[in-house]
C-alpha cells in the first residue's frame, strides 16, 4: 500500500527483506545504512535479542531523491528469520509494496530457504497478495562460501517465473550485490505504480 | 494490489493539520501525530525538532500491529487504546476508524482523562476527513475509467536509475 501525499509531494514505499534465519537480511540493511549519505537516511532501528538475532524487525528509512517532482522514500524492513517468529513476520508483511527474498547459498541451508519461501508465499496470500504478481526479487547471498550451490541449481528450486535473481556477498566490504538488489526491487515497485490498481 | 493506495490531497491534509493542532491545544499535549497502520507518518503537530518522527511512526505501527495480534489471540476484536506511562512523558495511542493511528505525547501539564476526552472528539472529526478522502479516490477512479491517474504513469528507466546515481 503505497502512500502518496500530493500535499507534500511525497511518495512512501515499504520494502521487506524476507528469508531464513541467518541468511543476511540484517546484514543487507546494515550495509545500506553504512554506505548511504547521512542526509538520505534515518536511524537504523534493530529490535534484536541480546545475541543480535532479530526479534521483531529492523527498520531503515531511505530518502532516494525525486521522481517526477515527488520525494521518494523507501522504508526498508527485515523480518525475524527464525521459524517460531511467524506471527511477527505476518505483521511486518502488512501493506508491503515490494519483497526481497534473501536466500542462503550454502548447500546445508537449502531446505531452510525452501521452507522460508513457502512461508513467504503463504503469508503473502493471507494478506491478499500473490508472490507472482507483486514486485519481488530473489537475492542469492553468501556466494563466496565454499559450500555455495551453483546458481542454476538454486534458480531451479527457488524461482517462480521471471523474477530478477541477483548474486550477493552482503558481508563483504564492498557489499557485493546489496545495492543492485535494492535497485531491482525499487524499480519494480515504481513501475508497479504506473499500473492500474 | 490487495488494498487501495492511500492518497492525500491538499484540502484534506490541511483539515487534518487543523484537527491535530486543535487537539494539541485542547489536550495540553506536547506532540500529536498521525500515522497510517503501515508506519507511514501522515502529519504531526507540536515540537518535533528533537524527535526522530520516522522511527516513532514505524515503531508505533509495529506496536499497534503486535497489540492487534494479541487481541485476536484472546478473542478480542482490537484494543483500541494503548497507553504507556513514563516518569515524565506519556504516550496515548488510539486507532481511528480502523485505518490510522493517532498518537498523543503529554506530560504532567495534562492528564490521561483530558487526553482521552479530547482524543475521542478529534477521532470523530478525523474519521470524517478520511471518509471524504476515500470517496474522492473512488470518484476519481470512476470518472477516469480504470483508475485515477498516477503521476508515475510515464516513469522511465532513467528516472529510476537517477535515484541511485549518487
Amino acid at each position: 500500500m503505497t502512500f502518496i501525499n500530493y500535499a507534500s509531494r511525497e511518495i512512501n514505499c515499504k520494502i521487506v527483506y524476507y528469508g531464513p534465519g541467518l541468511c543476511g537480511k540484517t546484514t543487507n540493511l546494515q550495509f545500506i545504512y553504512d554506505k548511504t549519505n547521512p542526509t538520505a537516511k534515518g536511524k537504523l532501528i534493530s529490535l534484536a535479542t541480546e545475541t543480535d538475532r532479530t526479534l521483531f524487525f529492523d527498520f531503515l528509512p531511505l530518502e532516494l531523491g525525486n521522481v517526477r517532482g515527488f520525494k521518494t522514500r523507501f522504508h526498508l524492513y527485515t523480518v525475524p528469520g527464525q521459524v517460531f517468529y511467524d506471527a511477527s513476520r505476518k505483521l511486518i508483511l502488512k501493506g508491503v509494496d515490494g519483497v526481497i527474498f534473501v536466500a542462503d547459498s550454502q548447500r546445508e541451508r537449502m531446505d531452510a530457504n525452501v521452507e522460508s519461501l513457502r512461508n513467504l508465499e503463504l503469508n503473502l496470500k493471507t494478506q491478499g497478495y500473490d508472490i507472482k504478481s507483486i514486485p519481488y526479487v530473489l537475492q542469492l547471498n553468501k556466494r563466496d562460501l565454499p559450500s555455495a550451490l551453483p546458481v542454476e541449481e538454486m534458480r531451479a528450486k527457488l524461482t517462480f517465473g521471471n523474477e530478477p535473481v541477483l548474486e550477493a556477498i552482503a558481508f563483504s566490504d564492498e557489499g557485493i550485490g546489496v545495492f543492485d538488489t535494492l535497485k531491482a526491487v525499487a524499480k519494480l515497485v515504481l513501475q508497479d505504480l504506473t499500473k492500474t490498481t | 494490489m490487495a488494498t487501495t493506495d492511500v492518497v492525500m490531497y491538499d484540502e484534506e491534509f490541511n483539515q487534518i493539520k487543523t484537527i491535530l493542532s486543535k487537539l494539541r491545544t485542547d489536550a495540553n499535549a506536547k506532540l500529536v501525530f498521525l500515522v497510517d497502520k503501515n508506519g507511514q507518518q501522515i502529519a504531526a503537530h507540536g515540537n518535533i525538532d528533537n524527535l526522530d518522527t520516522t522511527s516513532l511512526a514505524s515503531l508505533t505501527a509495529g506496536n499497534v500491529a503486535a497489540t492487534d495480534a494479541l487481541a485476536k489471540l484472546i478473542g478480542e476484536k482490537e484494543f483500541s487504546v494503548l497507553f504507556h506511562e513514563g516518569e515524565n512523558d506519556n504516550i496515548h495511542i488510539s486507532i481511528v476508524g480502523l485505518r490510522v493511528i493517532l498518537v498523543v505525547i503529554f506530560d504532567e501539564r495534562s492528564s490521561l482523562g483530558l487526553v482521552r476526552l479530547r482524543v475521542k472528539k478529534a477521532a470523530g472529526e478525523l474519521n470524517a476527513v478520511f471518509d471524504s478522502i476515500m470517496q474522492k479516490v473512488e470518484a476519481e477512479k470512476a470518472s477516469s475509467g480504470a483508475s485515477f491517474e498516477s503521476p508515475f504513469a510515464e516513469i522511465t528507466d532513467e528516472d529510476i536509475d537517477s535515484l541511485f546515481s549518487e
